[in-house]
Order: structure tokens, then sequence, then C-alpha cells
């Protein structure tokens, strides 16, 4: 009997454990997943809840209803990868070998990397809505908001869902508006980015939508510490902004025992085929989603593409082929733009996001990069979709890992 | 594709001033791009951009801000004040490198 180790019940660990399942006769290989969770988050709910759209409830899942049949969940911390001995080593003394690994640990906020940011105004006057207790207690901070100084903030790049500060930006401002405090609320985007976004075409239309919701944005602010008496950030070339609240998405980094591995680069991302997606260092370990260092987005969407790639090489490497499953860098991501409507992005490692229609060209029924309520729709049926259609691994139609130019303007005739 | 004087030598650059051809790279063009910049470059300067030039060369990438820290020893407040106003695409520049992707 051989192993194959997932680290991390996330959604790409999950994903891959469906997927692997359904193909791996369950008399030769054993499945298992490692994770210290005892339940699952449906993460892009996270966004929601500050507004009072989601509760508690509608983003978790007990881990038990999530793995799938057939697959072992071990509940453990893992210590380190001894990936010379082919084996994990967790923190309770036990290890755990395997023939094939996939890393899919993930990324995680550390506002400690910050000077000042974890300091006495963390989860008083500074939030952040990338893990469910955040998530919770900046729906309670909004309760007691009067107006004042709202600042929406991102550290440094890469973060996981890059539209996330910016849809938080516009749920605000919705927000606001509906409960008579819009007036009473200077809105401001600060990022380190020279834009609202890191592509040309998203960039120009997404901070047009930030100034006509009278959101101003600072940009190139490249933070350096957070003076929490005074309530302000400075940034390296001693720029300030001051906040009453501030909502930062912290520097985002993979998994501390990717560091204690040996297996990480300086923001402990494993460095990863972007195409095969099997680690560099290692031919007998995978690796998937938030985890990688590859160029594209760190997205649900991506690991979801992913999966279909990954599961072809394994099977590939199981038989000793060369891996032949390529990854485009393909994402797919829904932004909420308040009031009942959002934008979809579709993009990859060669192509910006731009305007258009998807996944048909003219018929859509999704429009790229504007502003309609079936985008909106579409975010919020997504739910359903990621825990009916997504975790147990089963096709969602008409959307195929490799990214179609069907439907899209080029850049001339976009924007 | 804009082709520039540097020391002297024709020098063809994308249009916000990158290199496109890193061959086309010496020390002379680098004190020339350093000095459009306002910058004029010392051995402080130089460490940074050695350190620059040697990882490209391993990875194939401008790093960014935490790798020069980490892996190249070089703190962010030197960063900004040897190459003030976005120190990486400033080094980056000046290194003869392509403007530092972002990944969306």
């Amino acid at each position: 009997m051989k192993t194959l180790l997932i680290l991390g019940a996330g959604t790409g660990g999950t994903m891959m454990a469906s997927h692997l399942r359904k193909k791996l006769p369950g008399n030769e290989w054993n499945i298992r997943i490692i994770d210290r969770a005892l339940d699952h988050y449906y993460q892009p709910g996270f966004l929601f809840m500050p507004f009072g759209i989601y509760s508690e409830k509608d983003v978790y899942r007990p881990m038990g209803r999530v793995i799938p049949k057939g697959v072992e969940y071990t509940e453990a911390e893992v210590d380190r990868v001894d990936a010379d001995a082919n084996r994990v080593l967790l923190k309770n003394g036990n290890a755990a070998g395997y023939d094939i690994l996939i890393v899919a640990t993930g990324v995680h906020p550390e506002p400690e990397q910050v000077e000042g940011m974890a300091g006495p105004d963390w989860r008083k006057n500074i939030h952040e809505f990338y893990t469910f207790e955040g998530a919770k207690a900046l729906a309670a901070r909004l309760k007691s908001w009067k107006g004042g100084r709202l600042v929406v903030h991102v550290c440094e790049m890469p973060i996981k869902c890059p539209v996330a500060p910016l849809e938080f930006c516009f749920l605000a401002d919705a927000w606001l508006t509906q409960h008579g405090l819009r007036d009473k609320t200077d809105i401001s985007y600060v990022t380190p980015l020279s834009g609202a976004f890191t592509k040309p075409v998203a960039s120009g239309i997404l901070g047009r939508l930030l100034g006509e919701k009278r959101i101003s944005v600072v940009h190139d602010f490249a933070i350096a510490r957070v003076d929490p008496e005074d309530h302000r950030m400075v940034s390296w070339d001693e720029k300030e902004v001051t906040y009453d609240l501030l909502v930062t998405v912290p520097p985002n980094m993979g998994d501390p025992m990717i560091e204690r591995s040996g297996l990480g680069d300086e923001m402990n991302f494993v460095p990863t085929d972007k195409h095969t997606l099997q680690s560099k260092a290692h031919k007998n370990i995978f690796v998937i989603g938030d985890a990688t260092d590859v160029p594209t987005s760190k997205a649900g969407s991506v690991a979801h593409f992913e999966c279909e790639v990954l599961t072809e090489n394994i099977l590939g490497h199981i038989r000793g082929e060369e891996l032949t499953a390529h990854f485009d860098g393909h994402a797919n991501c829904f932004i909420e733009s308040g009031h009942g409507k959002g934008f979809l992005l579709d993009f990859n490692y060669d192509q910006e996001p731009l305007t258009g229609t998807f996944p048909f060209p003219v018929v859509g029924p999704m429009k790229l990069l504007s502003e309609s309520r079936l985008n909106h729709l579409g975010k919020m049926a997504f739910k359903w979709i990621y825990w009916n259609v997504l975790l147990p691994g089963l096709p969602i139609p008409f959307v195929g890992h490799k990214m179609s130019m069907a439907g899209k303007n080029l850049p001339s005739k976009a924007a | 594709m804009p082709t520039k004087i540097f020391a002297g030598t024709p020098v063809d650059t994308d249009d916000e001033g990158y290199l496109v051809n890193h061959a086309q790279w010496n020390k002379d063009v680098a004190a020339a791009l350093a000095a459009e910049e306002g910058i004029t470059l010392t051995d402080s300067h130089w460490k940074i951009l050695d350190f620059i030039d040697k990882d490209f060369k391993e990875r194939g990438a401008v790093p960014g801000m935490r790798r020069m820290n980490k892996i190249g020893n070089i703190a962010t407040k030197d960063l900004y004040s040897l190459f003030p106003d976005g120190p990486i695409k400033k080094a980056a520049k000046i290194s003869g490198y392509p403007k530092p992707a972002s990944c969306v």
C-alpha cells in the first residue's frame, strides 16, 4: 500500500483529495490529509461577515462533513517535512511517511511583520478580515462605528485574493450609505501599488469606480510602522496616514512549517514549476494554491484550476511518465462592488484581465470588468457551488482550467 | 523601442526606461541610469546592485524587499535612503534588469 499525503485541508488540499480518491485504487493508495483545524472555512465569505451579509454559520463546516469518503483525516500540527526521508514529523511526536506529498498549506496574515501593527491597537482600531476571528471582530467593531477616518490598507504584495480589499471598500461604501454614516466617514484606500490594481486595464476601471464612490486612493505607500498611540501609519519614506479604523491586509506569508522544512523562499512559499506544479526541489512533492510561488493570483479559483492539472500530473508521475499537463495561471474572480452589483475578472499568466463577456462571446451571461447584477448573483451563488461542486471535485460546466480568449475585448477595444 | 545613448553606447530601453537587453549594460551605463534618477552611485549602492545582479542570474527575477532583507542582508531603511521613491524599481532599472513584475 502506498501513501499520498496532503498537508492542509483548505480549498486546494480538500479538492485534491476528492479528485485523487476517484482516480487512485483504494487497495493500492492510502490518501491521508493532515491539518490542525477542526473546521473547514469558506474563506470568500469572510468579506461578507463584517457587513452582516453572512453570519458565522455561513462560512464553516465541521471537517468531518468536508473530507471525502475513503480519505483519512489527521488533526495535528506539522513540525516539518523531512523530504530526504519521505516523511513528515508532527508536533505530537508522531511521524507520517509518504510516497507522494502534496503541500497545500496556504498563506496566513502576519501582522507581527509590521512594527507596531500587532500592538495595543490590534483588534481595537486595527482589524483584518482574512481570518474567521478577524472578520468576527471587525463585524463587532463596525456595529459601534459612528463615522470618522476609515482606512482600507494593503501592507505588501502578494496577498490572498488581491481584489478583496477593493471589494471591502465598495461594500463599506454601500453599508455606510445604508446606515446613514457615509457622509460622516472618509474612506481611503492605501496601497503599495502605483494604482488601484496591478494590471493597467483593471486598474483604470477599478480606480475610476473608487473615485465615483468618493474613496480616495493613496498609492505607492510602503508601510514601515504603525504608531498605535497616535493611530497613524508611517511609510518608509516618512509619509503618514492617520486612521480611526484601520482595516489592513497584513503581510501574507506561507506556513512557518515550510521554513522549518527548508522547502521555502523568503516568503515561505515553495518554489514550484509554474506549469506542472511539481516542487522544483523534489520530484515526489507537488504544491497547490497559495503555498506555491507561481506568479498568479492567490485565490480559490486558481487552486480549483490547478487541481485539474495537478491530478493529471500526479497520475502521470505514478505511471513514471513525463508531466504533460500545463497550468496557464488561470484565475477567475468575482468582485463585489456594492448595492447588489459585481464585476468579474478572468486572466492568466500572460493575459491581464480584460473587458468582454464570460464564458461565451456576446451572450455571456457574465460581464467581464463591468458592473452587473448577474455578476453579483454569480458571486452569491458561489457559496453553494463551493460546498457542493468544488470541494467534492465535480466539474463546473464550460469553465476549464485553460483560460479562453473567447468573448474578451483586446486591450485597444477595452475600457 | 527607444534607444538612448549612455556613456557613448546606444542602449535599447522599454517605454519606462528599463533596459531591454542586459548584454548592453555595464558599470558606466549603470552610472548614467543612476544619474537620470538623481543618484550618484557609491559602494553602498553597489552592494545592492551586485546582489540584484547575482540573484537575477540565479533565479531570473528581480528580488523583492523581503528577499533583499533576508537573503541579501540589506535593510529596508537603507534601500529607501539609497534609492528614494520606489527602491526596488529604481535599483532594478539601474541594474539593467526589467521592471519587477507584480502578479494580480
